[in-house]
Order: structure tokens, then C-alpha cells, then sequence
């Protein structure tokens, strides 16, 4: 541990905070339909979008008609990229001349980018082709993170409602987080991408002659923008197999530091539109102060663990003042920067990496997969980390909000049976799809095949993919061979539950909410911007999700931790 | 009843017997399925029993397996003891009143044109009939007085032994059955049917025998449901995580987890909070038909209060006695004094109350002549012939009444007297000229006296969030000067009982609860309307049933202590639920090592309370989880204390207290539990 790796975390992570907050401000005129700078040319083409798809942009959508529109969406996105990634072989654009995915592939790869978490059970430079990622996970890069925006803009509405009926309409805020947003953002940042050193090329591999004669084969992509898309659209579909740790998509510490802040500065900036469109800036606040405290803590707790724990090859090797553990991390970044990244990434459903974090200390990895698990709402994905934390702050002021002595309300409403009931519903998924998956992956033998190791290590294999595909987040610990039916299949459905199953509770609360009178704060209410509330909605959030995990974790990381520290002893 | 109340609320041994037994027939699953926290344990329960059993029969050591499945089982009995001894307060109260109820003859009257009477039994008696109550009788059944007047003991509901006067027509015109007339006779017109009487409603309200959930113990119950959920997920995925790792788990371990995992204290404790706060109303002689009324208390927003009797006393009282120029202060007492001798009415009574303040005393001289108050000359007094000394006269009145009388033109009065009327008109007082023998003496202050104490428990109000609405007839500079020295937040002058139920209808629309009391007939609307409605006992039938809650004493003032019995309520919900989550941490600590040691000495570091032993480990959070429900039940039933510090300091409290202190109380516990444990040698 050293100064300068506590001085990089902590500026990245006020930077992507002093990115988004601008673009949150930005964010919630697009949610609202103002004006913006880009209508000149934005206009038209949203004009033009919904004379041709028949779309009413003033007719507000209940929260049925708004959940139907996102599951309708959604479905059409995967029957498409399914047969795009099924049929690759037979069309063009295919210079590298890759088959049609298996259908087990295919299904696992089409649900991993229509629920926005890109997960990869293949490695992206052998697999596909670039008609399927540019036509296919390109563009489901950008809606599927326009979704979760979307859905953010609707709880948004809803608590800033009075009895009100609609939450938007869905093909608007789509459209809209789409074309304003995403679409500029990503523009901006692969010309930056660009300057800094990543290539950008249409053009199939290249061959090189090495210092020794040999021919080595040089893939090559698109890969600037593809890297934009993937960081702001909270994907972490990587096009090489390393993802950020490939010196194609992360030359250098700017460009590390241009991705890492471009992964996580949308997540921000949804919270800020938030508090901007449902009235409630101070109370918006809050909830960053919460994220930034949870994701500083990941981080601190990462970096300490990569910098602290004694490594068991070191000290038997008689090296006493051992660096940090650099195994698996690359060194044009070091400790601290992919300490940052790996809180960043897992603490963002963005899933991204720039390091393995399968080769992290025990306690390294352990945090990064809990920040996973605690629902990725620090600060969690594009638009759904801001109402998975809507979710956490609507239980803290129930369980707590009572000990004033008033039915608990947040920002104006009133939270009663109705809204816990969703709100449980939502929650209830992590521990369903995460632990259960993994109870029955632990003991199945055609699961147990892909597992590189046993005891604890291999455990953590088993929760950290499930916990990244349940929080649609995608990161991946090395060791598991996924690409087999189970593993697919059973990923597959856990990203599916993670999104939807979570998703659709969601829209309902939101539904509930905006029906709500909206009330005007008195003495009497509990106070939702206060060092208390975040202080309580950090308690609850760890307290919730320790409880939930820590039986699993206590037989993964944190036993292999122990471990770890006796056999370095 | 609030004698027989006094009595019974204490921990007496025979509602304690009968909690006891009633704990053993709640164990009955139906009865707990609306528990699922409870069911859960109960489940658990008869499963370690039965692998207790399987261990026994098969020879092996089963200690272990027989001390956990007791405490499980006394983890429900607790739980199932809390209700039980909640409701048994109540049955206490419901079974004093019920020896009340009666089974007299009523003296029903088949032809009002002879007064022709058939003795029939009160229980057969139907609404609109009519019966004859004399002296002596006990009234048969709820009604209306349609003939006569009588004054009533009604000591069988309220308590209180002195008789009241009830009369045919205007809001106390109601009579309730069981109580008894002391004199006189009167008509009733019955307006109960058997079995619903207000006693009936009194009795099944104080037993709680309609007793649903309320829609934030609803919420609450939900909540708790899905974390039993959640730990469940948790503790059965446990066994294939286990196995993966090779550790071999004891499924009554797992139960025992499970059990300590989930809500069990705040499941427990819940519908026992629920029936306390039923009860702390009843101690304060109040009457809530339902637990949804008695929450909806705590919520309230907006406090709709009659002036007279809830913000001042029911009357204006004098303060002051203004001097005319050239008039001692003392003379003009005096004057003003002997005017008001033979004036009986509270008015007059208060100048008297005010000049033996004073020091000034005086009584009716013999062979005085009191002149009484008429609507013609709108004064009073007294005439007194003293012979030697000279005829006397006092008379006080409506100033410009007097200024007549005296044949003074407005000029005339004195500039200083003239400035003090005006004076007291603009505070909202009242003022009354006083002469003495055909001179004007002063002028008298009279005013709407505001009840002490009034003032602090307003801006206690305010400070949780409750604004306060004062209602009156007056006109609106009375009305403004009362209100501002009472502190209310807004007030509504000339107000007309249809004003009460827009007010309470437009803070509705902005999504405010209202609570109001009221008592007369015309209130009953407004009763109705209002989310939180207290009735006055001695009040109009009509405004009786409208309300949601009566208040026996008939006391407009309690509806500031429902208001904190309601906060009270959620409050001590609150504390105990975020109590019993706060505590999994700590049995985390506990049981997780002890699970897995065996098999991963490694994980022997998290013992950080260094339990002696697995067993023990677990025995002990198993039993600090039964006993924290039994040590917390004086809490729950006593309530957590209401303070109004304001929201964010209260919050702050008891996040400390019930937050960081169910963190840190069963580290504590558990450790203390261990040692016992394995100083008996019990594991």
C-alpha cells in the first residue's frame, strides 16, 4: 500500500463522480423533453422514428402498459440476436469466416446482451462476427443500457406524481435515452479513445512476422467505439477475451482512466436526473453519498487485500517485503488502478475488467463479488442501480422510518404494504437465482466439469458467476469453463430472473408509488438527505446483504482467507 | 371502568395463569398462520423433536438434539405468552364490564297515548321501541331520550360516579345502556339492536375479538415474511454449498439457524404491540373500535380542535377591572363585585373568583334586590336600600347597554375607558361596563381564558409534524387573538360544523389524516369523515357511532394523548424490528463457526466471542433468541417512550438505542448464555 495507489482511487472515483453529475443534470432535460443541444439534429430523427414506428409521444404509459412495452422490447431484441449469432456463418460480414453459435451459446450470449450484462462464455475475437457485433451486440449495447435508463426515468416520474396514472411512455424514453444520450456519450468518448491510442478499423486480421519468423495472426475490430459503448452502456462485453486488460482496448493509464470513469459516471448521473425529475436533489445526494462510501470501501477493502495479505509463494520463498499481489493484474496499471476498476466494474453490473480478478487475493475477490451481490447499486448499471438503491432506501426508511412514530414515507410517499410487497419481490431474486443456482451447481456433477478447483476456490467460482450473471454484471472468475449446456442454460436464466424478475417488481412499485398523494414534508417526517439516512441505508444495505451471503461466503473467500493466513505463517 | 381498568392492568397473577394456558392453545398451527415468522419456528420446532426422538430411539446421544428442540419450542410458547398475556389485559378489562351488562326487565310502552306498559326483557327489546325509565331503573338498552329529563349514573361506562343530566332534544339527548337513572323518569327511543350495543361494541372492542391486521402491520408482517423467505433461501442452499465443501450439516443445526435467522422477536412481539396500544388507550379511558384507528392516531397531520374545552376553559372569565378616571382600582372592584354577587352564571362568577384574588370580599347584603340578566336591558345586578346610608345600585352589562341606561352620549364616556374597550375588543376579549349608583365605575376584561399546559403540548405537536386547527364560532379577531396566544398553527373563525368536514376534506385531498373530536349531532359528518374521530361519551348518539374512538371522559383534550399513544405504537414497532435484525449479526458469529469448524478449522477465526464450544455455540443463540422475546414483552406491551424532539433527533435515539444496541446486545448475551452453558455442562 503506498500513497499514490490511495491518492488514484480516490480520484478516480471523484472524477467519475464530477463527470456525471453534469450529465445527470443533462440527463433528466432529456427525461423531461426539453430542449437540449443536440435537437437541431436529434429531432428530426426522433421525429422521423416515431411517425414511422406509430408512436404517440404524449400518450403516458400505466405501469402495466410501461412493463409490457419493456418485456415486449426485450424479447423481440433476443429473438433477433439469437438467429443473428445462430446464423452468422451464413452471412456476410464474416471475414474471419467464424460458424454459427451452438444453441446453447447462442441463447446464453442473446440473454447476456438483451439483459445488459454481457456476460461471455466465449472468447469475443474467436467467436464472432463483426456483422453480429456490430448489427447484434452493438446495438443491444445501447438499448439494453437505454432500458434500464428508461425504467430509471419512470420511477423518477412516479415519485414525482400526485395520484398520478402513467409513468411515461416507454418507446419515448427508449428513443430518447438512446439518441441523446448514450449515442453522444459514446461518440465523444471513442474519439478520445482514438487519440489516445486504440484502434478503430474495419479490417480482418493482420498478420505479423515476429522477431523469430513466425506468422502471428493480428485480430482486429472496431474496437475504440465498441470500448465507449461497452463502458457507458454499463455491457462489459469485451471484443478481446481479456476485455481491458487486452493492450488493443486499454493501451495505457489515460485510456484506463478515460474507460474506468466512462463505466461508472452513468450510474451516477442517473441518480442526479433522479433527484432532478422527482424534486428530491438533496435527497439524491444522499443516496450518491452512499454509493461513493460503499464503492470507496470496495475499493479500499480490494486494494488492501491485493497490498496486505500475505502471499503463501512469497513467504516461502523467503520474499518478506512483498509488492502487492500483481498475479493476474497488468503492470501498466498496477495495484491500485485495478483495485479501483475491479470495485468499480463489479460494484456497476458493468463487468469489464482490467485485471482477472480470479487471480485476487481470497478477501480481493471475496469483495468484489459481495459488491455483486449486494444487488449492483454502488452505484450499480445504467439506470438500474439507481432503483435498486430506490428499492434499498424505500425497506431502510420502513424498517427504521417507524421508530419516529409515522408510517414511513420517502420522498413524499407514503411506503405501505404494497410497496414492500414489490420491493421484497425484487430483493428476494438476488438470494433465489445466486444461492440456489450455486446449491445445486456445488453438487451436480455435469456442473462440477467446468470447475478448475475444489475447496473453497472453486466454490467462489461457482457464486461469482452466478452472483455476476444474476446482477447482470458479466465479470467473470477465471476457472470456470462456461461455455457447456449447463453453465449456459442455468446463466442464462439467472441473468434473465436478474433483470426481469427484478425489473418487473420494479415497474409495478413504481406504479404503486405514482398513484400515491405526494406529501409535503413536515417535522414529523423522517429526513431522507441527512448523514443519519445514509449512515442507516448503509447499515441496511450491508446488513441485508451480509445476512443473505455471508453463510456462502464464509465457505469461499473467507475461508480460503484463513487459509491463506495460516499457510503464510 | 377506569377502577376496574387500574386493577386489572398490572401483571396480576390471574391474567398471568390464564396468558400461560392460552400459550399452549395458540401452539395450534391454524391459530398462527397469520404468523409465518411464528409457523416457521413451530415448523422447525416439531422437526427437531422429531429427530430428538429418532436420536433417542436409536440409542444415540441425544442431549443435545433434546435441549435444542425445547428451546425452539419455548422459542413459540414465548412468542404465543406475549399475545396471550396482551389480550389477557383486555379480557380483564371486557369481563368487569360485562358483569355490568343486564338482564333487568325493560318497561316497554305499547300505547304512548295511555302509557300502557308491558315489563319485557331488555335483550328482546328492538330499535325504535320505546320505554319508560324511572328512578332507580337501570337503562335497558342504547337510545335516545324522545320525553323528560333525568339525571344518570353512569358510572357502569365511564368511571366517573357523579350523576350527569340527560334531556329530551339538543346533543345530550343519548343514553346508554346499563347505566342508571339516579332521578326523574324519561322516554326512550331504542336505537341498538341486541347484541350491538355500545357496551356489546365496548367489550368486543376491549377483548379484541375483531382484531385485523392493520395496514402497517400488514406491510410489517410482509416484510418479515420475505425475510423468512430470504433465510430460508439461505439455509436450505447451505446444504449443497456444505456438501460441496465437505462439511457434513446437522439438519436440526440448520433449523436451529434458520430459527435464529429469521424476525422471531419482532414476530413475536408484533400483535402483542398491537393489543398494548389498544390498551394504553384504554387506561386513558378511550375506546378505538379498531387497531387501524389507533395507527392512523399516530399518523395524523392535521389536528382539527374545538375551541371551548379543548384549547380554553368552556367560559370567558374576567382578568381585569379597568378603572373609570377619578375611581380607586379598589372601588372599581368593588363596584364591579357587587354587581356580579347575585349572578350565578360562570361569567359573574369569575369576578367574584377575581376580586377575593384580589383581596376584595363582599356578600349580598340582607334585603338586597338582585336584578337579573334580561335580553331586554342586557345587564344585571343588584338594587340595596341602606337607609341611612342612601339607596345603592350595581349594574354591569354590555357597554353600550349601560351607556344608555346611564344616559351618556359616546362622548361622554371617558377618553381612557373609551381606549379600553377598544382595547380589549381588539385582543378578543370582552368587555362589560360597570356602574355604581347611575355613574360609570369601569370597565371589566373579560376573556377566553386558554387552558394551561396548552401552549407546550402544541409546539410539542409541531415539532413531530402535527399542525393544530382551532375551530370556533367567534369572529375572526377574537378567533386570531386566541389562536396566537395558544399557539395553534391556523384557526377557523365563524366556523360551521359543514366547515369542519371541507376543512377535513381539502387536507384529505392533500393526502393528510385529520383528526378531530366532536359531540354533537351535527359533528357526526365530520366524525365520520375524518381518519381519526374522537366522540365524546356524554355526546349525541348520532356523533357516538360516527366516531372512530370515544373517550369515556368525555375529555376534548385527549385527543393530544391518542396522538402519542398512536406514535407510540409505530414507534415501538419500529424499534423492535430493526432490534431483532440488528441481532443476526451476532448470531452469525455464532453459529457460522460452530457449523463449519469441524470440517474448516479455519474458519475457527471467526469466533470472535470465543464460544466454548459448537454446541454450545448454538444452544446459547438459541436460547438468547427465546429469551430476548420474553425480556422484551414489558417493553412491548409498556411501548417504546415518545418524546417530541423532532423527527431527526428521535430517529437518531433510537437508530442508537434499538440499532447499535440489537448489534451489540447479543454479542453479550450469547457470551454470558455460553458460559452458563457450558459451566451446567449443558453442552
Amino acid at each position: 500500500m503506498e500513497w499514490r495507489g490511495w491518492a488514484e482511487i480516490v480520484f478516480t472515483i471523484a472524477l467519475t463522480v464530477a463527470v456525471g453529475w453534469p450529465l445527470g443534470i443533462y440527463m433528466a432535460r432529456v427525461w423531461a423533453g426539453e430542449r437540449t443541444w443536440f435537437d437541431p439534429v436529434l429531432r428530426p430523427v426522433e421525429a422521423g422514428l416515431y411517425s414511422a414506428l406509430g408512436i404517440d409521444r404524449g400518450k403516458g404509459q400505466g405501469w402495466l402498459g410501461y412493463a409490457g412495452a419493456v418485456l415486449a422490447f426485450s424479447a423481440a431484441g433476443f429473438v433477433l440476436l439469437y438467429a443473428l449469432l445462430r446464423l452468422q456463418g451464413q452471412l456476410p460480414l464474416n471475414p474471419q469466416g467464424f460458424d454459427g453459435l451452438s444453441p446453447h451459446l447462442a441463447f446464453n450470449t442473446a440473454v447476456s446482451f438483451v439483459t445488459n450484462t454481457n456476460w461471455q462464455s466465449y472468447g469475443g475475437e474467436t467467436t464472432v462476427s463483426s456483422l453480429s457485433q456490430m448489427l447484434g451486440l452493438t446495438v443491444q449495447n445501447f438499448v439494453s443500457g437505454a432500458v434500464g435508463l428508461s425504467v430509471a426515468a419512470a420511477m423518477a416520474r412516479a415519485f414525482a406524481a400526485d395520484r398520478g396514472e402513467t409513468l411515461g411512455n416507454f418507446w419515448v424514453d427508449l428513443t430518447r435515452s438512446t439518441l441523446y444520450v448514450l449515442l453522444p456519450v459514446s461518440i465523444i468518448t471513442a474519439l478520445a479513445l482514438v487519440a489516445a491510442g486504440v484502434p478503430q478499423s474495419l479490417l480482418a486480421n493482420v498478420t505479423a512476422k515476429t522477431l523469430d519468423g513466425a506468422d502471428q495472426i493480428i485480430a482486429l475490430f472496431p474496437v475504440a467505439s465498441q470500448e465507449a459503448i461497452k463502458q457507458w452502456g454499463t455491457n462489459g462485453g469485451g471484443l478481446f477475451n481479456v476485455n481491458s486488460a487486452h493492450p488493443f482496448e486499454n493501451p495505457t493509464p489515460l485510456t484506463n482512466l478515460i474507460e474506468v470513469v466512462s463505466l461508472n459516471a452513468i450510474a451516477f448521473a442517473t441518480v442526479v436526473a433522479f433527484g432532478r425529475v422527482a424534486g428530491a436533489r438533496k435527497e439524491a445526494r444522499a443516496l450518491i453519498s452512499a454509493m461513493v462510501i460503499l464503492l470507496s470501501l470496495g475499493a479500499a477493502a480490494i486494494y488492501a487485500a491485493e497490498t496486505l495479505t500475505p502471499q503463501p509463494a512469497m513467504v516461502a520463498a523467503g520474499i518478506t517485503d512483498a509488492p502487492a499481489n500483481m498475479e493476474g493484474k497488468e503492470v501498466r496499471f498496477g495495484a491500485a488502478a485495478s483495485a479501483v476498476w475491479a470495485a468499480q466494474t463489479t460494484g456497476t453490473a458493468n463487468g469489464s475488467v482490467n485485471s482477472m480478478h480470479a487471480s485476487y487475493m481470497p478477501l480481493g475477490g471475496g469483495v468484489a463479488m459481495f459488491l455483486m451481490q449486494l444487488g449492483e447499486i454502488v452505484p450499480g448499471g445504467a439506470g438500474s442501480g439507481l432503483y435498486g438503491m430506490v428499492v434499498m432506501a424505500l425497506l431502510s426508511v420502513f424498517v427504521a422510518g417507524l421508530m419516529v412514530g409515522r408510517t414511513p414515507e420517502y420522498l413524499g410517499k407514503k411506503v405501505e404494504a404494497r410497496e414492500i410487497k414489490f420491493a421484497m419481490l425484487a430483493v428476494l431474486i438476488l438470494p433465489l437465482a445466486i444461492l440456489g443456482f450455486s446449491a445445486i451447481a456445488a453438487v451436480l456433477p455435469v456442473a462440477l466439469e467446468g470447475l478448475l478447483n475444489k475447496g473453497p476456490r472453486g466454490l467462489t467460482e461457482i457464486l461469482y458467476a452466478y452472483s455476476s450473471a444474476t446482477g447482470n454484471n458479466g465479470s467473470a472468475y477465471a476457472g470456470l469453463t462456461a461455455n457447456a449446456p449447463w453453465w449456459n442454460t442455468t446463466l442464462g436464466i439467472a441473468m434473465l430472473l436478474g433483470r426481469f424478475a427484478y425489473m418487473v417488481p420494479v415497474i409495478a412499485l413504481a406504479g404503486a408509488i405514482a398513484a400515491k398523494p405526494k406529501l409535503k414534508p413536515t417535522a414529523g417526517t423522517l429526513p431522507s438527505d441527512s448523514p443519519l439516512f445514509v449512515g442507516l441505508l448503509i447499515g441496511i444495505i450491508l446488513i441485508l446483504g451480509g445476512l443473505q451471503f455471508f453463510p456462502a461466503l464464509a465457505l469461499g473467500p473467507i475461508v480460503e482467507h484463513f487459509q491463506v493466513l495460516a499457510a503464510a505463517r | 371502568m377506569s377502577v376496574s381498568l387500574a386493577r386489572s392492568g398490572a401483571f396480576n397473577q390471574a391474567v398471568i395463569m390464564t396468558a400461560l394456558k392460552s400459550a399452549f392453545t395458540k401452539l395450534d398451527p391454524r391459530a398462527l398462520a397469520g404468523n409465518p415468522v411464528i409457523l416457521a419456528t413451530e415448523v422447525v420446532a416439531m422437526l427437531a423433536t422429531v429427530s430428538a426422538a429418532v436420536a433417542i430411539t436409536g440409542g444415540q446421544p441425544a442431549g443435545f438434539a433434546i435441549q435444542i428442540a425445547v428451546w425452539l419450542w419455548l422459542t413459540v410458547l414465548f412468542a404465543n405468552f406475549a399475545e396471550a398475556i396482551a389480550e389477557g389485559r383486555g379480557k380483564a378489562a371486557a369481563d368487569s364490564l360485562r358483569a355490568t351488562r343486564v338482564t333487568t326487565k325493560a318497561k316497554l310502552i305499547i300505547d304512548a297515548s295511555r302509557n300502557a306498559i308491558i315489563p319485557t326483557p331488555a335483550h328482546e327489546l328492538a330499535p325504535d321501541d320505546i320505554v319508560l325509565v324511572e328512578a332507580g331503573d337501570v337503562i335497558p338498552a342504547d337510545g335516545e331520550i324522545v320525553e323528560g329529563v333525568a339525571s344518570v349514573n353512569e358510572a357502569a361506562i365511564t368511571g366517573e360516579s357523579a350523576p350527569v343530566i340527560r334531556e329530551s332534544g339538543g346533543d345530550r339527548s343519548a343514553v346508554t345502556g346499563g347505566t342508571t337513572v339516579v332521578s326523574d323518569w324519561i322516554k326512550v327511543r331504542v336505537t341498538s339492536r341486541p347484541g350491538s350495543s355500545f357496551l356489546d361494541r365496548m367489550i368486543a372492542m376491549v377483548e379484541g375479538a375483531d382484531r385485523r391486521k392493520t395496514p402497517n402491520e400488514l406491510a410489517l408482517a410482509v416484510l418479515l415474511a420475505g425475510l423468512t423467505l430470504v433465510f430460508l433461501i439461505a439455509v436450505v442452499t447451505l446444504t449443497g454449498l456444505g456438501a460441496f465443501s465437505g462439511v457434513s450439516l446437522d439438519p436440526m443445526v440448520l433449523g436451529a439457524l434458520f430459527v435464529t435467522l429469521i424476525p422471531t422477536t419482532i414476530g413475536g412481539l408484533l400483535s402483542a404491540v398491537g393489543i398494548a396500544g389498544m390498551d394504553r388507550l384504554l387506561k386513558v379511558n378511550v375506546l378505538a373500535t379498531s387497531g387501524r384507528a389507533v395507527e392512523a392516531a399516530g399518523d395524523v397531520d392535521t389536528l382539527l380542535l374545538d375551541k371551548t374545552g379543548t384549547i380554553t376553559f368552556g367560559n370567558r372569565m374576567a382578568v381585569e377591572v379597568i378603572p373609570a378616571p377619578g375611581m380607586r382600582p379598589e372601588a372599581a372592584l368593588r363596584a364591579a363585585l357587587m354587581a356580579s354577587l347575585a349572578d350565578e352564571t360562570p361569567e359573574g362568577r369569575s369576578i367574584v373568583d377575581l376580586a377575593r384574588g384580589l383581596g376584595v370580599t363582599a356578600e349580598i347584603p340582607s334585603g338586597a334586590n338582585a336584578i337579573p340578566f334580561s335580553a331586554m336591558t342586557r345587564q344585571s345586578g343588584l338594587d340595596y336600600d341602606g337607609k341611612d346610608a342612601g339607596k345603592m345600585s350595581w349594574r354591569k352589562g354590555a357597554v353600550d347597554a349601560v351607556i344608555r341606561t346611564l344616559d351618556l352620549s359616546e362622548a361622554q364616556v371617558p377618553a381612557e375607558l373609551r381606549q379600553a374597550v377598544d382595547a380589549i375588543a381588539r385582543s378578543g376579549g370582552t368587555p362589560l361596563a360597570v356602574s355604581e349608583n347611575g355613574a360609570l365605575a369601569g370597565i371589566i376584561h373579560l376573556k377566553d381564558v386558554v387552558k394551561p399546559g396548552v401552549k407546550e403540548r402544541f409546539a410539542d405537536l409541531r415539532r413531530m409534524g402535527v399542525r393544530t386547527v382551532m375551530i370556533t364560532g367567534d369572529n375572526p379577531v377574537t378567533a386570531a387573538a386566541i389562536a396566537s396566544e395558544a399557539g395553534v398553527d391556523d384557526f377557523l373563525a365563524e366556523a360551521t360544523p359543514e366547515d369542519k368536514l371541507r376543512i377535513i376534506r381539502a387536507e384529505q385531498a392533500k393526502g393528510r389524516l385529520v383528526a378531530m373530536c366532536g359531540d354533537g349531532a351535527n359533528d357526526a359528518p365530520a366524525l365520520a369523515q375524518a381518519d381519526v374521530g374522537v366522540a365524546m361519551q356524554t355526546g349525541a348518539q348520532a356523533a357516538r357511532e360516527a366516531g372512530n374512538m370515544v373517550d369515556l371522559d368525555s375529555d376534548p383534550t385527549k385527543v393530544l394523548e391518542i396522538v402519542e399513544v398512536g406514535k407510540q405504537l409505530l414507534i415501538t414497532r419500529g424499534a423492535l424490528t430493526t432490534f431483532s435484525i440488528a441481532n443476526d449479526v451476532a448470531k452469525y458469529f455464532a453459529i457460522i463457526p460452530a457449523l463449519f469448524v469441524v470440517s474448516l478449522p479455519a474458519l475457527g477465526a471467526l469466533n470472535v466471542m470465543g464460544l466454548s464450544s459448537p454446541q454450545s455455540a448454538i444452544l446459547s443463540a438459541v436460547i438468547f433468541n427465546a429469551l430476548v422475546i420474553v425480556a422484551l414483552i414489558p417493553l412491548a406491551l409498556r411501548g417504546v417512550r415518545y418524546r417530541a424532539i423532532g423527527a431527526a433527533k428521535l430517529l437518531s435515539r433510537n437508530l442508537t438505542l434499538y440499532g447499535i444496541g440489537g448489534l451489540i446486545a447479543p454479542f453479550v448475551g450469547i457470551k454470558l448464555i455460553d458460559m452458563l452453558v457450558s459451566a451446567l455442562g449443558l453442552a
